[in-house]
């Protein structure tokens, strides 16, 4: 087990040594400049300002050397300063990080208690029209476009029933949290502020139904399918034959062994909320790390890229990781070498 | 053409469903500039702009006063035509690069698997969105975009399937027998991956066209005044009032979507009769 964590950590650093590369190749490559595309036009016809602007980034340098800067920068923690922000990008993600993060938890308990739920039904009721429609819904989850879907429901909820605000993460005419986690439904719990956790609420609904919609399908469809695999087995047949009740074989026996593959699928779908982040978050303007995403690439700010990217790639390496952990504490039988 | 006519012969409702509904919206795109009432771009009618819709504009006017009917037809021809070229192109390049990788192993292949290793650990659709960004939006660059973030899937693919098949005992005849490289992987190695592969490539031609869209409608993609579903979609953001200018297109990104899923799903459980009625 112990050599088995070091073996994903070494894979973890080479991992982000990818996603750093990436983005020195990228910011290389293309025959954009980061200059044009965040001074203005007045600025721009000033060379000494422009020189002024490159030599403050580094950007005169060849390409290898500000790599190198920029590595030996990031292993110290310092990941630079965002060419749109003016901040440093750490400050940056620090404080975008929490919105998102509180919105996909949101979201996958969400798509979890859903998808595990509807998948049961639907192999319980395998074929008859409950089935049919359950499993309407779940590719139906895949195959719809976020930011519609987004749209969609936002125009009704917060647009014509008005039973929700339309965007944001709190009213901020009234609620100004500092301090805390950053997870404001856990700081208002942690505060016994009640109407600051009403209010936070009201806000991450719908976001997180949005976002966790296309998880929901995936999961639903996984459980279906593992749950009637389960069903066909000879303990499955025992466990009938004994006179259980239906009830007690499904949840008792099937579901067990059924739900195992589900947290794989959970992890991809976890990972799989990130590309919807950006539609959602832009949308029900969520102050995240989508929104910041979206910002930093149509800017080409390449340090606030490369943070967020490296960001991404280590949530995604951790959350696999812990699935993997879940997954050998779940199922004895799996044994790391 | 034996496979197709099985394949139709099935019971999979889904399936059949999958296909009309693409089949149509490709006759649809062909057929385009014979079904539309009014021209997508240059019909413009101040006058009537924003009409619900009505027998006149099946699914009403836009802030142009453009019929989004005819929008919403000629923007099949746009995301189709994205959806298929960015598929083909990851297809070919990954084909190329994980059957080279799989075939030649060794240090060859631990080179090419760790490149498309790095590709992928970047987060996909902020890498389209830089790209796109940074070389300027349009359609082109954003299949680019979508083809650079794509290949690794196909290639890692194909290289699985290389892997198992090139150590079967008939391929290991055939080389005995003296056939080429080049024979083995076209005639051996290639026919058994396509089933896999075209699977794959269904499900991802919904995908395609889903982030295809998405590009557009974050405006990195297609440009106004082009007909384009994602892009139609983002015209509706600030008009709720308006609900068809963005609920058609945003209906027909969906319905290719799903029909592509439909028939990928098709497609594996008539190539896994394991999973039949299963997944």
């Amino acid at each position: 087990m112990f050599r088995y964590l070091i073996r994903r950590l070494l894979l973890m650093v080479v991992l982000l040594l990818g996603v750093s590369v990436m983005v020195f190749l990228i910011s290389h490559m293309v025959p954009s400049n980061p200059v044009a595309a965040n001074l203005s036009q007045t600025a721009m016809n000033d060379p000494e300002i422009v020189a002024a602007y490159e030599a403050k980034w580094g950007l005169d340098k060849p390409l290898h050397e500000q790599y190198i800067v920029y590595m030996s920068n990031m292993l110290r923690g310092d990941f630079g300063t965002s060419i749109r922000t003016g901040r440093p990008v750490l400050q940056d993600l620090a404080q975008y990080f929490p919105a998102t993060l509180e919105l996909s938890i949101f979201a996958m308990i969400i798509a979890i208690v859903l998808g595990v739920g509807f998948g049961i039904l639907s192999a319980i009721f395998q074929n008859k029209p409950a089935d049919q429609i359950l499993r309407a819904i779940s590719v139906s989850g895949v195959s719809l476009p976020s930011f519609w879907f987004a749209l969609l429901v936002m125009s009704v909820f917060c647009g014509k029933l008005k039973w929700f605000p339309s965007g944001g993460r709190i009213d901020p005419r009234i609620f100004n949290p500092t301090g805390g986690t950053g997870l404001y439904v856990l700081d208002a719990i942690s505060w016994g502020d009640w109407e600051m956790l009403a209010n936070s609420l009201s806000h991450l609904i719908l976001p997180a139904m949005v976002l966790g919609f296309f998880t929901m399908g995936l999961i639903t469809r996984q459980t279906r399918s593992n749950l009637l695999e389960a069903m066909s087995m000879d303990y499955i047949r025992t466990a009938r034959s004994k006179g259980m009740k239906e009830s007690r074989v499904v949840v008792g026996h099937a579901l067990n062994n059924a739900l195992i593959p589900v947290i794989t699928v959970s992890g991809m779908g976890f990972c799989n909320l990130l590309g919807g982040m950006v539609f959602v978050e832009k949308i029900f303007s969520w102050p995240g790390i989508g929104q910041y995403a979206y910002l930093s690439a149509t800017t080409l700010d390449f340090p606030a890229i490369c943070g967020v990217s490296l960001l991404i790639a280590v949530t995604y390496v951790v959350v696999n990781l812990l699935i993997d952990i879940l997954y050998g504490v779940i199922d004895p039988r799996i044994r790391y070498q | 053409m034996n496979t197709a006519r099985q394949l139709l012969k099935q019971k999979n409702f889904m399936f059949k469903l999958g296909l009309i509904i693409c089949v149509a919206w490709i006759l649809a795109a062909i057929l385009a500039p014979v079904l539309v009432p009014y021209h997508p771009i240059t019909h413009q009618d101040m006058a009537g702009r924003f009409q619900p819709p009505s027998t006149q504009h099946w699914f009403g006017t836009d802030s142009l006063g453009r019929d989004v009917f005819s929008r919403v037809l000629y923007g099949s021809r746009i995301s189709i035509t994205a959806g298929v070229i960015t598929v083909l192109i990851s297809f070919a390049v990954g084909i190329l690069f994980g059957g080279i990788s799989g075939y030649v192993g060794g240090v060859v292949d631990d080179i090419m698997m760790r490149f498309s290793e790095m590709v992928q650990s970047f987060p996909p659709l902020i890498l389209a969105m830089v790209i796109a960004a940074a070389l300027g939006p349009n359609i082109s660059n954003s299949i680019f975009a979508m083809a650079i973030i794509w290949w690794p899937n196909y290639a890692r693919l194909t290289r699985s399937i290389v892997i198992s098949v090139k150590e079967n005992d008939y391929v290991t005849a055939s080389r005995i027998l003296g056939a080429s490289h080049l024979r083995i992987l076209y005639r051996e190695i290639l026919p058994n991956s396509v089933g896999s592969m075209a699977v794959m490539a269904t499900l991802d031609l919904g995908n395609a066209i889903l982030m295809f869209s998405g590009l557009s409608f974050l405006g990195l993609g297609v440009q106004p005044p082009m007909a384009e579903w994602g892009a139609m979609v983002s015209d509706g953001v600030l008009t709720f009032n308006y609900w068809w200018i963005s609920t058609f297109p945003g209906l027909a990104i969906f319905s290719v979507a799903i029909g592509a899923n439909f028939i990928g799903d098709g497609l594996r459980d008539y190539l896994d009769p394991r999973m039949r009625g299963r997944a």
